[in-house]
């Protein structure tokens, strides 16, 4: 049945209630929303959450917005945490100890910061050791949570609280972690990378596949955030189709190997429209500042490229 | 009744873990404790137990992983030393506060700096304030007997706390010696199943574990935790009990050795019990009424029971095998001396580091503390209460 986005909305509540205590215009929320829609509804999930914005504003005690079971721990251990509890299911359905009923499925989420940085290990770990589990990566460029300060997701350039666009030093001076990459380097059965676009489209299929292929599933989704990057709340679905059409957050995945670019703009637009609306990058269209523009658009082109040619190296035939 | 065996306290504990059968192991290998997730490998692998062994890459991510177990309805273990627990710092805070009573066996060693590989109790005494139970054991008989108890009293509806048992890092773990065993199907029968009121695999209901807990809330659920201990109390004796009606082997808070008609006594735990019993027999030989007070339980603390069992003697040794760098004293002398004091207690108390890194104590150097005790006791007072034992440039 092809993807229809009003019948995914009525057909399927989201599982995340409202009253949750994210900000306007954050891009984590309904990230989050979707991909719990990509559950059939008979399945039961355990949710696992590293410390973060979204962890901190969704239980908080006495009430919690999530209506699966969900666990947080601590911000570097979502990925450890849930496969511990993906251990005990494995266990004690073998041993009949579990009540008679639904599927349960994994799902951790974690943001940059206990992805990326605090979290990787952890993260690398459940992967490697074949958790039937999914790890979701929202990611917002910073650690948003403690007050916006630079993460190795930050991208170049970007002006953070720990990496200030100072007279000296204009911003974060190093390119960005490829999170998605390393995780391909583990050979995992999926690893897809994308973000909530027009219709969701791309977020609900890829969120399906990664829950629904057996075995350690990554999904690396852009999440905007309004406090950090200063763009207008409204604008949240326009930054995500800029960074899509800026080839700034390519869409693809990867399976057995083999990259498939799922999102290719019909023109890919300079990288300028993805930045202006962003105070983050604010100190990029001073006069005098071009030569940060071009660099910046010169690795998201080298990326982009890069990207082609695995799409076109992977998936060739042999004679 | 029982089977003799012959195991160093690893595989005694490792046996004790087959013979309950849980459904998760999440380990990382540190020295010395590394056989115990070894060996239960081995009976992972050969389809000796139904459990689900998860070779997690780190001890943060062992302990987070039997977090995520235990709280979804999985009886749980792990085995560390060290600086294992030293990197598991932050998450058995998490396990404690979150009630879940998972099993850990320490097997103590020293925790760096500088590097060191051998015995002594820094690690537990690190520990001590983190909400976990702490069940001392003098001999690999011990920590297989303090193992097979220690899921009744961590998993009972008022305790819920996790529970470590600790035993001396080489000292017992890896010296074999004479040990009894029970049947398998007595330790299955006295540990039971676990069967948690909550836990996130329920899907008739779903539960939501490690919230925000703010102001309003969090001073209440730590005092929730802090009842739970002193429920603890009870329990452990009650389970005591049973076990002595299935084994003949008797368990306390703590050992009292010669401590009836004593004039001077060392306090201590674990191995170095074992030298001070032999010590207490060669001075009663000469005459001297020494005794012993070998402490099982440090968490939850028995402070009055101890208290009172010190109450008769004229001098007191506390033991410490490690140092709490405090300018002050060891910590099992502090909590010792405290309950005196809360008793009205006069009893002129000394306290020894000692056995740091793996410095062997004989029972000359015991016996010196007693000759110490015995100076203490006709003077009636002490006046350097902080002292080391067996370090160089002592006097």
């Amino acid at each position: 049945m092809p993807y229809n986005v009003k019948q995914v909305m009525s057909e399927k509540p989201s599982r995340l209630t409202s009253g949750h205590r994210m900000c306007a215009g954050c891009g984590a929320p309904a990230v989050a929303r979707m991909i719990l829609r990509a559950l059939k509804p008979e399945d039961h999930a355990v949710i696992a959450n590293a410390t973060g914005c979204m962890e901190v504003s969704t239980f908080i005690y006495p009430y919690t917005a999530w209506t699966d079971s969900f666990v947080h721990t601590a911000f570097e251990c979502a990925g450890a945490t849930l496969s511990g509890a993906e251990a005990a299911y494995k266990s004690m359905k073998k041993q009949g100890k579990l009540p008679e009923g639904k599927d349960t499925k994994f799902i951790a989420f974690g943001g940059d910061g206990g992805t990326y940085d605090i979290g990787l290990q952890s993260l690398s770990g459940a992967m490697e050791r074949g958790h039937d589990m999914v790890y979701v990566c929202y990611d917002n460029g910073a650690y948003m949570n403690t007050g916006i300060q630079r993460s190795s997701a930050t991208p170049r350039f970007a002006d953070t609280t720990t990496s200030p666009a100072g007279s000296v030093i204009p911003g974060k001076m190093q390119e960005r972690k490829d999170l998605t990459k390393v995780m391909v380097g583990h050979h995992l059965p999926y690893v897809a990378q994308t973000l909530a676009m027009t219709n969701f489209k791309d977020l609900y299929e890829k969120a399906e596949k990664a829950i629904y292929t057996e075995g350690p599933a990554f999904l690396n989704v852009m999440a905007p955030c309004p406090r950090g990057w200063g763009y207008n709340t409204e604008d949240l679905m326009a930054m995500n189709k800029l960074a899509a059409d800026t080839c700034y957050w390519p869409l693809y995945e990867v399976v057995d190997g083999k990259y498939k670019i799922t999102y290719k703009p019909a023109k890919k637009l300079p990288i300028e429209e993805f930045l202006r609306p962003q105070k983050r990058f604010k100190h990029m269209f001073k006069p005098g500042n071009e030569w940060m523009i071009k660099e910046f658009q010169e690795v998201v082109d080298k990326r982009w490229q890069e990207l082609l040619d695995l799409e076109e190296m992977t998936n060739k035939v042999e004679e | 009744m029982g089977i003799r065996e012959r195991l160093s306290g690893n595989e005694a504990v490792a046996t004790a873990m087959k013979q309950i059968n849980p459904d998760v192991v999440a380990a990382f290998p540190i020295t010395p404790s590394t056989e115990i997730p070894q060996y239960f490998s081995t009976f992972v692998n050969n389809g000796a137990v139904d459990t689900e062994f998860v070779a997690v890459e780190s001890e943060h991510s062992a302990m987070s992983a039997c977090i995520g177990s235990e709280a979804a309805g999985a009886r749980t273990m792990t085995a560390t030393s060290a600086n294992g627990l030293s990197l598991m710092w932050e998450m058995i805070y998490i396990a404690s506060s979150l009630r879940l009573p998972i099993v850990m066996s320490l097997v103590n060693r020293a925790v760096s700096g500088p590097l060191n590989i051998h015995n002594d109790h820094s690690d537990a005494m690190g520990a001590r304030d983190s909400g976990w139970i702490q069940l001392f054991s003098e001999n690999n008989q011990e920590a297989y007997d303090n193992f097979v108890m220690a899921n009744r009293i961590a998993e009972h509806e008022d305790v819920q706390l996790p529970l470590m048992v600790c035993q001396d890092g080489f000292i017992t773990s890896h010296s074999i010696e004479n040990i009894e065993l029970i049947e398998d199907d007595k330790v299955k029968a006295f540990v039971g199943k676990y069967e948690p009121k909550h836990y996130l695999l329920n899907d008739k209901e779903p539960i939501a574990v490690g919230p925000l807990d703010l102001q309003a809330y969090l001073f209440e659920h730590k005092v929730q935790q802090a009842e739970a201990m002193k429920n603890a109390k009870k329990v452990i004796l009650e389970v005591a009990e049973e076990f002595e009606k299935m084994t003949g082997r008797k368990y306390g808070f703590f050992e009292e050795y010669k401590l009836d008609d004593a004039e001077i006594a060392i306090v201590c735990m674990n191995s170095t019990a074992g030298t001070a019993k032999y010590t207490v027999d060669r001075l009663r030989e000469q005459g001297i009424k020494a005794g012993l007070l070998k402490v099982r339980v440090f968490r939850p603390f028995p402070s009055e029971e101890i208290a009172e069992a010190l109450k008769n003697l004229k001098a007191v040794a506390v033991l410490d095998k490690s140092d709490s760098l405090n300018a002050a004293g060891g910590a099992l002398y502090e909590d010792v001396i405290s309950g005196m004091y809360q008793k009205g207690l006069q009893v002129p108390t000394v306290n020894y580091v000692y056995g740091i890194g793996g410095r062997d104590t004989k029972s000359d150097d015991l016996e010196k503390v007693y000759n110490d005790l015995a100076v203490i006791a006709k003077e009636g007072k002490v006046t350097d209460p902080y002292r080391y034992l067996g370090v160089r440039g002592d006097k």
